[in-house]
């Protein structure tokens, strides 16, 4: 399983051709207690770079966007009663959405790990 | 960027508390602490928050009333030694120039309190309207503190008992911590509290001293919107501005008697014409479930016409839920009224409501 990170804080976790989304911990952070997450309907397809889905914080929205291209297969229903599971587990629980990839050639041109530290730091 | 904006003389504090600092009204402030605004939010409704609102423009006006109150909706002669009164600034046409709060805590004329975006334009205004009748002095040497929610009163018994003899929208002078100070009975919370303007030379040391107690919090200005939000309260600039008048704001009770019986205030004529046609916008309170509804976002009719606009909005920790409060066509005024909110362009079906949205816990004796 690969993971690959953006420099809008997405990570993209890569496993055969479908891909889990979520937001890092550290735009979690960033944006304090998230009280809402808007996901699009399962069958959407999408182009890198589209918003997909808006998490808001007490104080204001913050648009996702999507890390490659795809469609979407799965949302994360358990979000709509507990938002808080996206400061709570980012990396886990607190998952956005799964995608089928388009082209996984396309997480390539993304981050690893220690490229996002960087970034962040 | 920063180097553009004013300072506070908490400033070096705020950065010390770990305050995440943002620019507001021309100022460095900060929006919340560590703690965050959920967390700072419920402090100040369960035990005590301290709020940096020095950026605040305080005033002091001597002479001749009646050329202030002419700009006015206050009867001045109408507020005794130690009261205070939220009153409006209008403009000819009875749009609102600004919000405030005048006060007689002590011997010295009439003390004032505007909001820090229009402070400015707010007192040349009252400079040129009152000249050669009176003096307005611009107070830049005082720091405004504000501390908020229920148990301030029992840090105030601590540090300064004299001043919980006040109730809600009293004020005086007394001393804290040996320093001479302003204190009056309100706030911006919905919460019984405190306003303390302090000399800026002392004001870092009676901060540190109200946040070593231990109710006490220092709370950001993301919390201060949550919590005025809920508390039914306007912001200046989005729920209210030169293009709304009382009426249409809700807000004719702070007009007082006899200045309307009177008609001497500026745009009466609009204002009494509105009063009567009962035809007018109106600023109300909303409910809604799911995502949250923001500034900007329109209020439809459920036949999907499109009737009002949200001019504040968010997510109510107290209320545990999305709150907003916006300006909606008469016929959809009434509490209990199904409405929806377009969120994105989709709608989100809401419910007009009484506010404030949580109950207000002045203390009034």
């Amino acid at each position: 399983m690969t993971t690959r990170y953006t420099e809008d804080h997405e990570w993209i976790s890569l496993d055969g051709d479908i891909a889990t989304i979520g937001i890092t911990a550290y735009a979690a952070g960033q944006l304090g207690d998230v009280v809402f997450v808007e996901l699009p309907d399962v069958g959407k397809s999408l182009k890198k770079g589209d918003e997909f889905a808006v998490v808001e914080s007490v104080k204001a929205a913050s648009e996702v966007y999507a890390p490659v291209d795809g469609e979407i297969v799965e949302i994360n229903d358990a979000l709509e009663n507990e938002p808080a599971k996206v400061n709570e587990d980012p990396a886990g629980d607190g998952w956005f959405v799964k995608i089928k990839v388009s082209d996984t050639s396309q997480l390539d041109g993304l981050m690893d790990e220690a490229a996002y530290k960087d970034h962040t730091a | 960027m920063t180097g553009t904006l004013f300072k506070t003389p908490l400033h070096a504090l705020h950065v010390e508390l770990g305050g995440k600092m943002v620019p507001f009204a021309g100022y460095d402030m900060p929006v919340q602490y560590p703690l965050g605004i959920m967390g700072e939010h419920k402090h100040t409704r369960e035990k005590a928050g301290l709020f940096d609102v020095s950026h605040m423009g305080q005033a002091r006006y001597i002479g001749d009333e009646a050329a202030l109150e002419a700009l006015l909706t206050a009867d001045l002669s109408a507020i005794s030694a130690g009261e205070q009164k939220y009153t409006l600034l209008l403009n000819e046409t009875g749009g609102i120039r600004d919000d405030l709060m005048v006060s007689r805590p002590d011997g010295e004329g009439i003390f004032l309190v505007v909001n820090a975006a229009t402070k400015d334009n707010d007192f040349a205004l009252i400079e040129n309207a009152t000249k050669g009748k009176g003096t307005l002095t611009r107070i830049e040497d005082r720091a405004l503190l504000a501390l908020q929610g229920p148990a301030a009163k029992d840090v105030m018994k601590r540090l300064c008992p004299d001043a919980c003899e006040m109730v809600f929208m009293q004020c005086g002078a007394f001393t804290l911590d040996g320093t001479h100070v302003l204190i009056s009975r309100s706030g911006y919370t919905g919460e019984d509290g405190f306003e303390i303007s302090i000399p800026e030379d002392d004001a870092e040391r009676i901060a540190r001293l109200l946040l070593d107690q231990p109710e006490v919090e220092a709370i950001g200005l993301g919390a201060r919107d949550s919590l005025r939000l809920e508390a039914g309260l306007c912001l200046y600039g989005h729920d209210m501005d030169e293009t709304r008048t009382p009426v249409e704001a809700s807000l004719i009770w702070a007009l007082s008697k006899t200045r309307r019986e009177r008609g001497d205030f500026p745009g009466a004529d609009v204002i009494a014409a509105q009063i009567d046609a009962k035809t007018c916008q109106k600023r109300i309170g909303l409910t809604l479930s799911g995502a949250p509804a923001r500034e900007g976002a329109e209020i439809a009719s459920k036949d999907g016409t499109v009737i009002g606009i949200v001019t504040s909005g968010g997510f109510g920790p107290t209320v545990n839920g999305p709150v907003a409060m916006g300006y909606i066509d008469r016929d959809f005024m009434q509490p209990g009224t199904e409405v929806d909110i377009l969120v994105r362009g989709k709608p989100r079906a809401a419910k007009v409501v009484k506010m404030p949205f949580v109950t207000a816990n002045f203390y009034r004796g």
